[in-house]
């Protein structure tokens, strides 16, 4: 390991439950992408791990480079912020493709069409 | 316990979940069972393999790393998009 040992044990076990709990709802995401049945079911879970888990991983990392360094490190924030910009896009993006193919080819399993 | 072993030892089981969670979405992508069954499992395997890298990053105690994890957010990103568009139009730029 590192020069980690001259952190206080209190910042690390700090350091050590944020990384575990983002790095948890990350698994419990996936672990809904396996076993939830459809897919407008499926495409939820993994935002579990793109917002909650991503933020907890993300403040344990600027928590233990900013008392490492002895300032405040907050690179790891552009991190967040663009990933909490681009994680809406994308999904909508998805869910409507997969919309737009299920009512193609004219499949029971779609949402409604609350436009007409 | 010394503040070394408990970082070095959790973070381990942290990168051992997130290995996991990446296993899983690329057994998304292999089995669909549709297109865009695979197109999600794809944004979670980048998704949890940024995470994964950043807390690689913290377990070595440096930032060597920060840059890959930056990359990978935004080319996913652009890769997403780009898949969704396809699914949809059959044409990424009409």
């Amino acid at each position: 390991m590192t020069d980690a040992a001259q952190l206080p044990l209190w910042a690390a076990w700090v350091v050590t439950a944020l990384a575990l709990a983002g790095a948890g709802l990350s698994l419990v995401g996936a672990i809904g992408l396996l076993r939830l049945r459809r897919f407008y079911e499926r495409v939820h879970a993994p935002t579990l791990g793109a917002t909650l888990g991503m933020g907890l991983v993300v403040g344990a990392s600027i928590l233990f480079f900013s008392l490492l360094e002895g300032e405040l490190v907050l690179r790891d924030g552009l991190i967040a912020l663009f990933l909490t910009l681009t994680t809406p896009v994308t999904l909508i993006l998805l869910a409507r493709a997969a919309v737009f193919r299920d009512r193609t080819e004219g499949s029971e399993d779609v949402p409604a069409d609350l436009h007409h | 316990m010394t503040a070394d072993a408990v970082l070095f030892w959790s973070l381990s089981i942290a990168l051992v979940m997130l290995g996991l969670a990446m296993g899983i979405a690329a057994w998304r992508i292999v089995w669909g069972p549709r297109a865009q069954d695979r197109v999600l499992g794809m944004d979670t395997l980048y998704l949890n393999g940024m995470l994964l890298i950043l807390v690689f990053n913290i377990r070595a105690g440096s930032q060597s790393y920060f840059e890959a994890a930056l990359i990978i957010g935004l080319l996913g990103f652009a890769a997403t998009v780009a898949l969704a568009k396809f699914l949809m139009r059959g044409e990424v730029i009409e």
